[in-house]
């Protein structure tokens, strides 16, 4: 998919620059736009071997279902972060979108998609506006969202005391209905990342996003309109939180005031893990979905392990990120040297 | 194209100007008036005992936003601190059978560990601070709980005597906090240290070039932060008179990040200013007390944050392509 193999021959090779340097910068390149996948693989390979339950269609079922609400999110953010910014609000949309689905789907299917559409894309678009427009970071424009999405979350449910039920079956199955034994919105989530790749690889909206995240300065000066670019780009992780949170109180019957609090960190996380560079520039579709799947293949071990309890899911990921970024920041030394 | 400055000279030097003033000033404008407005329509205001229990409620918050303003004075930021204060509150009570000192000690050297591996990522591997930061918040938290996995109170006397007693009226901890902050204004604005971090904050390749031992302060920035935050852990263990790593310090990077803002330092790093960040810390508190005091819920007081966060950020931006 990568256009890994017509770049190379076409490099104007120097002369000391051996055919062993070429394969190493081949593999680096291949490790990092597939590196989530890549272990991926060898995870659900060793699951397989390991234990009994992990390769039954109950429990892929159960991973992918559990990760598609975060594969939304991180659709958006993929953007976001390819463009060179960064989205810490999506958390505090997403519990706010579930809690706006859950009280308008007392007026109907419609309403409980489009309240939380309209309110949290009207963040996104504003966040975006500021960021775009004032210069700001976006790391502090969307840490104030975070705040202020929660804070209106909280003015809405009584202070986290009420928890509207969603009464509405037909929105209900919207979360919870089941096709092939998967729920709606596993197909949901893969149709978006499809129509996201194509968006990232196909258009003219793609190539300004990686432009922009690869230096806004040329990018400013060749045209871009970055302005533009930004703000559909948070406005689209805004939507996308919103749609997740929704979807995610379709499936539980009720806007929770809890959940999804400190989701921003997983959804980078899982990002980042899936060679997404936090500097912009840089990024996939697929590596997101893989980083995704990822992170919930290592949950879906560690809670079967009986001995280990959650708490170590958190150290793995933790770690593993860990290792990604420095894997990720020697891969690029590497390229930049050849 | 979206030049948003395109008013005419003399009100944009005027807007420069107000700006300029308001990074300096405007915290400390902001807490003169929210405690003059206090006084006058707060009922019971001036008690004293009001003034101890929001001096106690922010001190974990200005330990920790010290430490978060020399990060980033240093163009970082630090995401773990409020792992490393839950890491610390479970280190403290696995080792309270060795005495106060020894586990006190034992919770300072793994929260400069954990800065350490931060601050080794940031300065060696070249991560940025943002990512490094966030992999550590997400595993020293599994990491305490793994340790501590359930609230485990303590008896200690010693330990919950520094978390409770008093020095001439004002707690402990509170005279820590305020130890703290001299020291660290003293650190800043007089050491060679406190210069070199400035400098690289500043611009770092000016800074490597010109033969200051970059990745060296950066590491012991780091350190100091985890250090501080572990300090922070202890003293709030201390005050709960129990260890809870599930909850303590969650969220607390958000607040000492809107402290060490409101008060005044760029995000761009190059600039500390220590006192304004604790003044950044107290205006937060007031703020939410305020707030509570006049029966206005918590939801309000974060849409209220968000928007100083913003305006903050606003006045002190910089400005001119980057």
């Amino acid at each position: 998919m990568m256009t890994d193999s017509e770049v190379l021959p076409a490099h104007d090779a120097p002369a000391a620059r051996t055919a062993a340097a070429a394969r190493r910068e081949h593999v680096g390149r291949l490790l990092q736009h597939h590196g989530a996948l890549i272990v991926l693989a060898v995870l659900v390979v060793v699951g397989s071997v390991a234990f009994d339950f992990f390769a039954t269609p109950e429990n892929a079922a159960s991973v992918v279902v559990s990760s598609s609400f975060l594969a939304i999110i991180a659709l958006g953010m993929t953007f976001v972060i390819i463009s060179g910014g960064i989205d810490l609000s999506v958390g505090s949309l997403f519990v706010l979108g579930g809690v706006l689905a859950a009280y308008g789907s007392q007026a109907g299917v419609v309403v409980a998609l489009l309240l939380p559409l309209a309110v949290c894309g009207t963040f996104g678009l504003v966040q975006g506006l500021i960021i775009a427009r004032t210069g700001m970071a976006p790391f502090i424009v969307t840490l104030a969202g975070l705040l202020g999405v929660r804070g209106l979350m909280l003015a809405l449910s009584n202070e986290g005391a009420t928890t509207y039920l969603v009464k509405n079956p037909a929105f209900a199955a919207l979360g919870q209905g089941e096709l092939f034994g998967l729920t709606y919105p596993v197909y949901i989530a893969a149709a978006l990342a499809l129509l996201c790749m194509l968006l990232l690889q196909r258009t003219g909206f793609g190539q300004n996003v990686f432009a922009i995240g690869g230096n806004e300065h040329a990018a400013t000066l060749m045209g871009v309109p970055v302005v533009r670019t930004k703000v559909l780009v948070y406005l689209m992780s805004g939507l996308l939180a919103g749609l997740a949170g929704a979807l995610n109180a379709a499936r539980l019957s009720s806007g929770v005031t809890i959940l999804g609090i400190g989701l921003e960190l997983d959804v980078i996380a899982a990002v980042v893990i899936g060679g997404t560079l936090l500097t912009g520039g840089a990024g996939s579709v697929t590596g997101t979905v893989s980083g995704v799947l990822l992170l919930g293949v290592i949950q879906s071990l560690i809670n079967q392990i009986g001995d280990l309890t959650s708490s170590f899911q958190q150290v793995v990921s933790g770690g593993f990120l860990a290792l990604v970024v420095i894997a990720q920041r020697l891969l690029s030394k590497a390229q930049r040297l050849n | 194209m979206t030049d948003t400055t395109t008013a005419a000279p003399a009100t944009r030097v005027d807007r420069t100007r107000l700006f300029a003033w308001l990074q300096e000033y405007g915290v400390y404008a902001a807490v003169l008036t929210l405690l003059v407005l206090n006084v006058l329509f707060t009922p019971r205001f001036l008690d004293v005992a009001n003034f101890r229990t929001q001096l106690v409620q922010v001190t974990p918050i200005v330990i920790v936003s010290l430490g978060m303003a020399l990060v980033i004075g240093t163009q970082g930021i630090d995401l773990s601190v409020g792992s490393v204060m839950a890491l610390s509150a479970a280190m403290v009570v696995l080792y309270l059978g060795y005495g106060v000192l020894p586990a006190l000690i034992v919770a300072l050297v793994a929260g400069a560990a954990v800065g350490a591996a931060g601050g080794s990522l940031v300065a060696y591997v070249g991560v940025q601070p943002i990512v490094a930061t966030l992999a550590l918040l997400v595993g020293v938290r599994g990491l305490a709980n793994v340790l501590v996995p359930q609230l485990m109170e303590f008896r200690n006397p010693d330990l919950i005597a520094l978390g409770s007693s008093s020095v001439a009226g004002v707690p402990i901890i509170v005279v820590i906090a305020a130890a703290l902050t001299l020291l660290m204004a003293f650190l800043v604005r007089r050491t060679t240290f406190g210069r070199q971090v400035v400098a690289i904050g500043g611009n770092r390749t000016a800074s490597e070039l010109s033969g200051l031992p970059v990745k060296r302060v950066l590491m012991t920035v780091y350190m100091i932060s985890g250090a501080l935050a572990a300090l922070a852990g202890v003293l709030a263990t201390a005050r709960l008179q129990a260890s809870d790593p599930t909850s303590l310090g969650l969220f607390i990077e958000l607040s000492a990040i809107t402290a060490v803002v409101v008060g005044g330092t760029p995000l761009a790093g190059g600039r500390i200013r220590v006192l304004s960040t604790v003044m950044g810390a107290l205006l937060m508190q007031l703020l939410s007390a305020t707030l509570i005091k006049h029966n206005l819920p918590q939801s309000w007081t974060q849409m209220v944050q968000a928007v100083i966060i913003l305006t903050a950020v606003y006045v002190t931006r910089e400005r001119g392509p980057r």
